[in-house]
C-alpha cells in the first residue's frame, strides 16, 4: 500500500531514495549504501515521527523541484540553503506541510552539499535486502530519479500531522541539528588503527595525522578522495595484500599514497591497505564536505 | 577452544564498528567462515569472507567490540562436510573467446580444459568486483592461468571465466580482465520477479558449483 504524493519536475545532479543502508548482503558483494549523512535523515525521520529507517530523499546540490500532487507533510535537513514552497522560503529542520498543488523547490546549497527530505510515513519504494537505498556502485536500488517520476509515500499511521505543526528538532529530541562542515575551517576527524598500519612507516602515520589533507573534486559516494603529501608503505609492503572486506570510514591507501576515505557505497572488497578508519559518527559530516573542504585526523594517543 | 590443529584466527582492529579475521589460507577461511555463520550473535551485521581474512561488522550500539571479540576468538571451523551446503548446476557452453589462449598456456587441448573445468566440484569462497560474482575455488589448481595483460571493456553477462585460481561467472555485463572460457544463460542476480533479496544471488559464499557442458 503507498500513495502517490508528488512529481519530479527537475531532478538536480543527482536526487537519490535512501534509507539507512542495507546489511546482510556484503557476502554477495552488495555495499551497505545508505545515506551518506545518517544523522540528518534520522532528524526528519524523528520530526515526522517515522520509523528511523524510513526512506527519504538525499538531494546533493539542490535543483530538485517537485509538484505535489497529494497534501504530504514533510521535513528538509542536511545541508543550510534556500528550499522554496510555492516560491516562498520554508523553514529547515522542521515538520511542515505541502498542501496539493503546490512545488517544493530546492536551491543550491549555501552550506553542506546533501539536504534530505522525509516524508511522514517514508518513502515508497522497492527494497533490496531489506532497504531501498540506490547503491551507485553497483546500480542496484531504485537509481537516480528522473523527471516525471511519481513519489509515493507509505500510507502514514495516522492521517493527521505527524508532529505538532512546527515541531523543531529540539523539542523531538536527539537527533539535534547540527550545522554543515565549515569550508574555511578544517574538519577533524577522529580515527583509530586499520588493519593494515603496520604495513606503513611510522612517519607515514605522522604524516596522516600532522597535516591538513583537502578533499578532491573526485570524490562521491563511494568515497571522499584526498589530496596532501603522499603516505609511504614499508618497503614492498601491501604489493601481496589479497583482496580484503572493506569497512565504511576505511582509509585505503593505494600505491599513491593518497587515502580514500570510504563512504556508505564503497566496495565491498578490495586489494590496497587501510591505514585507519574513521569513526561512524564523524561520517556524517564527510557527507555534507564539498571539495576544497580541509580535514586532519584525530588519533588517539599511544 | 579451538580444534587441535585448527588456525587460530588473528583478530585486526578495523574501527568502531568491525573486527577482521584474518587466517592463513583461503581454506582455513572457508571453514572459519562458515563456523561463524553458524552462530551469529545480536547486533552483527555482514560476515565478509575473501582469501585470507573474514570481516565482521556490527552496530556498536546493540554489541560491544568484546562481544565480538570473544565470538570471534571462540568460533571453530566447520568443514564443508559437516555442512549441508547448497548445491547448483550451471549448463555452460564452452565457446569463449579465450579457450584456446587457455589451453595453448595450460599445455592442454580445449576439450581437456573444458573436462577438468566441468568434473571439478567448485566452492564459493567469497565475493566481490560486482554483486553476485562469486569467487570459485576447487580442490587443484590445475587451471590456474594469468589474468588478461589488457582487460576487456566489456565482458558480457553469463560469461565464465578463469582468473588466476578462480573460475567466476560475470553475473552482469562488465569491464573484465579474466580468461572467458564459455557461457551461461542462468541468471546470477534476481529472479526477475518482485523485490530482490539476498536469497536472489544463485551462488553466495559456500555455495557448490558444478558446471554442465551443454
Amino acid at each position: 500500500m503507498s500513495s502517490a504524493f508528488a512529481q519530479v519536475a527537475a531532478t538536480g545532479p543527482l536526487s537519490l531514495v535512501q534509507d539507512l543502508g542495507r546489511s546482510g548482503a556484503a557476502a554477495m558483494g552488495l555495499s551497505p549504501s545508505g545515506a551518506l549523512d545518517r544523522r540528518s535523515l534520522l532528524l526528519a525521520n524523528r520530526l515526522l515521527r517515522n520509523a528511523a529507517g524510513a526512506a527519504g530523499l538525499e538531494i546533493l546540490l539542490g535543483g530538485l523541484r517537485l509538484d505535489i500532487t497529494a497534501g504530504a507533510w514533510v521535513a528538509v535537513t542536511g545541508a543550510r540553503g534556500l528550499v522554496l514552497l510555492n516560491g516562498k522560503p520554508c523553514p529547515l529542520n522542521t515538520a511542515l506541510f505541502a498542501a496539493a498543488g503546490s512545488v517544493l523547490e530546492f536551491r543550491v546549497p549555501d552550506a553542506g552539499l546533501r539536504y534530505y527530505l522525509g516524508t511522514a510515513g517514508g518513502l515508497a519504494a522497492p527494497l533490496l535486502s531489506g532497504s531501498a537505498s540506490s547503491d551507485l556502485l553497483s546500480g542496484m536500488g531504485p537509481g537516480p530519479l528522473r523527471v516525471h517520476d511519481v513519489l509515493a509515500k507509505h500510507p502514514a499511521r495516522t492521517p493527521a500531522c505527524p508532529g505538532a505543526a512546527g515541531a523543531t528538532a529540539a523539542a523531538a529530541g536527539p537527533p539535534t541539528v547540527k550545522d554543515p562542515p565549515h569550508p574555511g575551517r578544517a574538519l577533524a576527524l577522529r580515527i583509530t588503527d586499520g588493519p593494515r598500519r603496520n604495513l606503513f612507516t611510522t612517519s607515514a602515520w605522522r604524516t596522516l595525522t600532522g597535516q591538513e589533507w583537502e578533499i578532491s573534486p573526485d570524490s562521491n559516494r563511494i568515497g571522499a578522495r584526498l589530496l596532501g603529501t603522499a603516505l609511504a608503505q614499508r618497503e614492498g609492503a601491501g604489493a601481496q595484500l589479497p583482496s580484503e572486506g572493506m569497512v565504511t570510514g576505511a582509509l585505503q591507501v593505494p600505491p599513491s599514497g593518497l587515502p580514500t576515505i570510504f563512504l556508505a557505497d564503497h566496495p565491498v572488497t578490495g586489494g590496497y591497505p587501510v591505514i585507519a578508519v574513521v569513526r561512524r559518527s564523524d561520517l556524517d559530516a564527510v557527507g555534507q564536505a564539498g571539495p576544497g573542504q580541509r580535514i586532519r585526523f584525530l588519533a588517539p594517543p599511544r | 577452544m579451538q580444534l587441535t590443529g585448527a588456525p587460530e584466527p588473528i583478530l585486526l582492529p578495523c574501527g568502531d564498528g568491525a573486527v577482521l579475521a584474518e587466517l592463513p589460507n583461503l581454506q582455513a577461511v572457508l571453514g572459519y567462515y562458515r563456523g561463524l555463520s553458524r552462530s551469529t550473535p545480536a547486533g552483527l551485521l555482514d560476515l565478509v569472507p575473501a582469501a585470507r581474512t573474514v570481516l565482521a561488522t556490527f552496530d556498536p550500539d546493540r554489541v560491544s567490540v568484546g562481544t565480538i571479540r570473544r565470538w570471534m576468538l571462540g568460533t571453530t571451523p566447520l568443514q564443508g562436510s559437516v555442512l549441508q551446503a547448497p548445491e547448483v548446476v550451471i549448463d555452460v557452453r564452452y565457446d569463449g573467446p579465450d579457450l584456446a589462449v587457455v589451453a595453448h598456456h595450460l599445455g592442454l587441448t580445449e576439450a581437456q580444459v573444458v573436462n577438468v573445468h566441468s568434473s571439478s566440484l567448485w566452492t564459493a569462497a567469497f565475493t566481490g568486483f560486482a554483486p553476485g560474482f562469486a569467487y570459485l575455488v576447487t580442490d587443484h589448481e590445475r587451471l590456474r592461468v594469468p589474468r588478461r595483460n589488457v582487460p576487456r571493456t566489456k565482458v558480457p553477462a553469463g560469461a565464465v571465466a578463469l582468473g588466476g585460481e578462480f573460475s567466476a561467472i560475470y553475473p552482469a555485463a562488465s569491464p573484465g580482465g579474466w580468461q572467458l572460457i564459455g557461457h551461461t544463460d542462468a541468471a546470477m542476480w534476481g529472479s526477475g520477479n518482485g523485490p530482490l533479496t539476498p536469497g536472489d544471488a544463485l551462488i553466495t559464499p559456500g555455495t557448490l558449483v558444478r558446471f554442465r557442458e551443454s
